[in-house]
């Protein structure tokens, strides 16, 4: 036995676990500084916050070591076990759950909450480990996406229920994994362009972007193939239904909208097209012309689905972010509270406790979603660059560690753990330095609460004992 | 070796480059955008002023005439509101619903967040009975402020009022902010800067819901009030008291100045007001019904009414007319029931003729001085009437008149002299000579001189040839001096022996057969002038300038009745009766006393 654990102590990766343990007391004391209480100022004060984070922390650590000593085939053996035990949490609190802040996301024990979205994030990267590490996983498969689709979508699908935009996304991370895994990184492209075109057709009109589709389209098209006569042919149809729109418009007195005659005039030059590639068998222009005409419908729907799917919290969140909506009472308050306390810090900080936007309750949620504005109030540049250092080189380090694993199971696995980490971090902080809506999910490590915490050290301790055995496993 | 393996440098150049964009604009809101620094210090600092207590005004002889007392504002704080027992509320304050309803709206307007005032100006008593109930109406608080508070009714005018300052002012001296109150009339205004003191600031930290968390850095930046400086009047506050009450029913003022000084004894102006109407919430009201009064109590007599002097201005016709060589005291004009000239005639009334220089100031006959004065005008040395008349004005203006004596008095007006100028256009140039202006003579025709200027005309005659400007600071507390204008002598072009010659003629108008004698006191040798100034308003304003005693003056006056008629009937008591009070402190003549309190007013 006592030679076994020193082998365990040796295969452990201690870098990362001293960034672990700095990271969540650097996150324990800022809790403290946030909730600092005059008259409870012992920072083991149980009724306080802070008090209750030392718990949670002890809890944490004692967390890790059960997964360091307990047998690796716990989670490589039983992950789809695991996965279905969260599957079923995620149904169950849709029934018994308590609705916190318009969500049921939360399962209460009496003073004890529990979020298995939380915990459904380790057991889906372990299902999604288990699932690629199983058999040579090509993505030429049709049945490889279903597959993968189910386990990451069923838990999306449970979690949009609630509904927790922020869990919600935290699953896109994955996509990160699948990439590394050989996912064609046009589709990542894809996806990324989708969120441009998103974002986009909120802020311009219509008909702007519509001619720019079109008129790119056309350009590139032309640029990548050489093919200018039948570019020129193509455009001059276009033009031509466009014109005979305009005029049966503008004769009938039907006032259609612009963007609504280039968008017809170009679904039917591109069926055209279409006839043409089919015929002339240039299989490169089919799927350009799909690709444009689903950025076309794309930009339609994106229009009903903001008015009409999102709830009108997060439109209001979305319009703050994008500037369409200025309401500093409202809820770009908490915005622009996070931001002035993040900004006041200046380089060097106000220094420990002495922080005012956060502890007096300016800023929202102090101790938990937005802790990282007491980290920049009280710390100032340096603290808020040591911190989202600390945090890239954790990043860095998983991914290393992930490139040094044997079997796809761990490197799966590793880059579940990156990915959620880089979300959960980038969406936290971005939403408090205004770059991102305001979407609350938990800073690793600093927000207040144990699921989070306990959730994030199983993943992370997961994959530290995953690395310590890396030389036994398929070996 | 995995195919896909080079794409772990993608994904890690995702995540540097996330994270630079992230240390970008933590660089930009942290170190180079300084707003958010303000932004927060506004949001947590609330900053409480703590008004310094205004100077006390005291009289000359340290007796207190204005001082202060606190009052409380009640503030409130919107976003701390609770709903609250609104009957109750409003019993307690003594307001109505709707007051409540309007200030809440108003408040919130202005920031929920921060608070403002919701009733101003309450009593101790109702500050003591609101405080103890205050627990039930979580949002509102009470801030201590001071108000003036007078000792007696009296000299509403000299001292004026205290008010909220202005946007104007606002605007213009960043020192005021909302609420802050300011000197607005009377010395008030004029020593504002020594009055108000220095406000100090409790800098506090308040919460998001602006409870108070603490003091900013254990008070390293708050400041303590200083309170305004003392201010000692000239005035004797018995002295201004007996004016007021002689004149209660009268319109019009009494300026006295010790002569030696030029510091103003009293000023009284009629109709007053008592200064306690424009302090406190009701000022607005009182200020409004005091503005609709005809009797104009708030215009301030002393320094804003012009009247013509009267035959007072014989004197110094006589000091002009001596200074030219043209009188001499031995120059006899006789009088014919009045002044002739062509087919007109300026009316005498009856009295022995002819008179020499000293019988006719104590007689104040007209048709003597309408030769005074010719004789000046159409002197010979100077070619022309407009020459004469000229030489005339500039010893007008020298002596005081036509122009601001520039005293500690805001709003002091420059009274009239007319010009040359102004006779050439009304006349047409060369068509007029001292016949077309001979009223002037006598004190009538455009001229508009204040009752201060007036009272310094008989300080002057007291010092025999010069005068200090009148103030009625004497003293501020934590200087050494006052304003040196105060302490410079200012001298006319006539010698003493001049004036010799008319205070001789002054002394025989009240102590020989003069048109004073009503004034004539046994024990205190009093010299003094008649006038009778007629004018557009409706009977003649009764006009006494005096200074008392004779030699070695301790007082000199100057007292209009508006529409009282002759001099002697109403203006001369009041004058002697002034200077018996000031020199002995008490009346030997309660009767012509109470014969002043039956004056009507004829308007």
């Amino acid at each position: 036995m006592i030679n076994r654990k020193e082998n365990m102590a040796s295969g452990i990766d201690w870098i990362t676990v001293v960034v672990y343990v700095v990271l969540v007391l650097i996150g324990w004391i800022n809790i403290y500084a946030a909730v600092y209480n005059e008259e409870h100022k012992n920072i083991f004060d149980f009724s306080q916050r802070y008090g209750s984070q030392m718990i949670l922390i002890a809890a944490a650590f004692i967390i890790a070591t059960v997964i360091i000593l307990v047998d690796l085939k716990v989670f490589t053996v039983s992950a789809y076990l695991l996965y279905g035990a969260c599957i079923l949490l995620l149904m169950l609190v849709l029934v018994v759950g308590q609705k916190v802040n318009g969500a049921r996301s939360w399962f209460r024990i009496g003073s004890f909450g529990l979020q298995p979205a939380e915990f459904a994030k380790v057991a889906t990267a372990l299902a999604l480990a288990k699932f690629m590490g199983s058999e040579n996983i090509k993505f030429n498969n049709s049945s490889t996406f279903v597959i993968i689709g189910i386990i990451i979508g069923l838990p999306m699908l449970l979690i949009l229920l609630q509904p927790d935009a922020g869990s919600l996304l935290v699953y896109l991370s994955f996509s990160i994994v699948l990439f590394r895994e050989g996912l064609p990184g046009a589709f990542l492209l894809f996806g990324f362009m989708l969120g441009v075109l998103f974002i986009t057709s909120l802020l311009l009109s219509k008909l702007l972007i519509v001619s720019i589709i079109v008129g790119a389209g056309f350009v590139a098209f032309a640029f990548f193939t050489g093919r200018y006569r039948e570019t020129g042919l193509g455009f001059l149809l276009f033009s031509g239904l466009s014109l005979l729109l305009w005029a049966i418009s503008a004769i009938g007195h039907l006032g259609l909208d612009y963007y609504y005659i280039i968008a017809a005039s170009f679904v039917v030059s591109g069926i055209a097209f279409l006839v043409v590639s089919f015929f002339r068998k240039i299989r490169f222009l089919a799927s350009f012309v799909l690709f444009l005409l689903g950025a076309i419908l794309f930009t339609f729907s994106v229009d009903y689905v903001f008015h009409h799917a999102l709830e009108e919290h997060q439109r209001t969140r979305m319009n703050i972010l994008l500037g369409l909506e200025s309401d500093p009472l409202g809820m770009g308050y908490n915005v622009n509270q996070s931001m002035i306390a993040i900004g006041s810090g200046g380089v060097l900080g106000k220094g420990f406790l002495q922080g005012t936007q956060t502890k007096y309750n300016f800023v929202p949620e102090q101790s938990t979603d937005f802790i990282f504005c007491t980290v920049g109030e009280e710390w100032g540049f340096v603290g808020t660059s040591v911190v989202i250092g600390l945090f890239l080189f954790l990043l860095l380090r998983i991914v290393a560690m992930a490139e040094r694993q044997r079997s796809v199971f761990s490197r799966v696995y590793a880059y579940s753990v990156a990915s959620i980490f880089f979300f959960h971090v980038a969406i936290n902080v971005g939403m408090t330095i205004g770059l991102l809506p305001v979407i609350g999910i938990p800073l690793p490590f600093f927000s207040y609460g144990g699921s989070s915490l306990w959730s994030f050290t199983v993943l992370l301790f997961i994959l530290l004992k995953l690395d310590s055995s890396r030389l036994e496993l398929f070996r | 070796m995995n195919p896909y393996a080079s794409r772990r440098y993608i994904i890690s150049a995702i995540f540097i480059a996330t994270v630079l964009i992230y240390l970008l604009r933590l660089a930009y809101i942290q170190i180079i955008d300084l707003s958010y620094k303000y932004s927060a210090e506004n949001n947590s600092r609330r900053y409480v002023t703590q008004y310094p207590a205004r100077g006390v005004i005291y009289d000359r002889n340290g007796k207190m005439i204005a001082y202060n007392e606190a009052a409380y504002d009640i503030m409130v704080t919107p976003i701390q509101l609770k709903p609250f027992d609104t009957t109750e509320f409003c019993n307690l304050l003594n307001i109505t619903p709707k007051y409540v309803r309007d200030n809440i709206r108003l408040a919130r307007k202005y920031s929920i967040y921060r608070s403002s005032v919701f009733l101003k100006q309450i009593s101790a008593e109702t500050y003591a009975v609101f405080e103890e109930k205050m627990y039930k109406y979580p949002g509102f608080f009470v801030q201590t402020r001071t108000l003036r508070k007078y000792q007696k009714k009296i000299a509403a005018h000299v001292l004026g009022y205290v008010g909220e300052a202005d946007d104007n002012v606002i605007k213009k001296e960043p020192y005021y902010k909302m609420g802050d109150y300011i000197g607005i009339s009377g010395i008030e205004k004029s020593y504002e800067t020594e009055l108000r003191g220095k406000k100090g600031v409790n800098i506090l930290l308040v919460d998001v819901h602006n409870r108070v968390k603490g003091s900013f850095q254990n008070g390293r930046f708050d400041t303590t009030a200083v309170a305004g400086a003392d201010l000692t009047t000239s005035l004797d506050a018995s002295l201004q008291e007996y004016g007021e009450y002689l004149m209660q029913n009268m319109s019009g003022s009494i300026v006295a100045i010790e002569p030696s000084t030029g510091e103003i004894l009293a000023m009284v102006s009629m109709p007053t007001y008592d200064p306690a109407l424009l302090i406190g919430r009701s000022r607005a009201a009182n200020y409004a019904a005091l503005q609709r009064d005809p009797l104009k109590p708030l215009f301030f007599r002393p320094v804003m009414a012009k009247y013509p002097p009267g035959s007072t201005f014989k004197l110094l016709n006589t000091l002009i007319g001596l200074k030219e060589g043209v009188l001499s005291t031995e120059t006899r004009y006789s009088c014919a029931g009045g002044f002739h000239f062509g087919n007109r005639v300026l009316k005498c009334h009856n009295h022995p003729s002819p008179l020499n220089l000293t019988a006719a100031i104590a007689i104040s006959c007209n048709a003597y001085f309408c030769n005074v004065f010719r004789s000046i005008v159409e002197n010979r040395e100077f070619g022309s009437s407009e020459a004469g008349y000229q030489q005339w004005y500039d010893y007008v203006k020298a002596f005081g008149f036509g122009r601001k004596l520039n005293s500690d008095v805001p709003n002091e007006l420059n009274g009239y002299v007319p010009t040359v100028k102004y006779y050439d256009k009304f006349h047409g140039a060369h068509h007029w000579n001292a016949y077309s202006i001979i009223s002037l003579s006598i004190g009538q025709g455009e001229l508009g001189i204040t009752p201060i200027q007036m009272a310094n005309m008989a300080a002057t005659i007291a010092n025999r040839g010069y005068y200090y400007t009148p103030h009625v600071v004497k003293k501020i507390r934590g200087r050494t001096n006052i304003d040196p204008r105060f302490k410079e002598k200012h001298t006319t072009p006539f010698d003493s022996t001049l004036y010799s010659i008319v205070v001789e003629g002054m002394y025989q108008a009240v102590n020989g057969a003069g048109t004073a004698g009503i004034g004539r006191l046994a024990d205190i040798p009093i010299c003094g002038k008649t006038g009778t100034a007629q004018n557009p308003h409706g009977e003649d304003h009764s006009i006494f300038i005096a200074f008392a005693p004779r030699n070695n003056p301790k007082i000199a006056l100057a007292v209009y009745v508006e529409n009282g008629g002759f001099g002697a009937t109403w203006a001369v008591p009041i004058g002697s009766l002034m200077i018996e009070k000031y020199l002995k402190g008490s009346i030997s003549r309660p009767a012509l006393q109470d014969r002043m309190l039956t004056f009507k007013r004829k308007i």
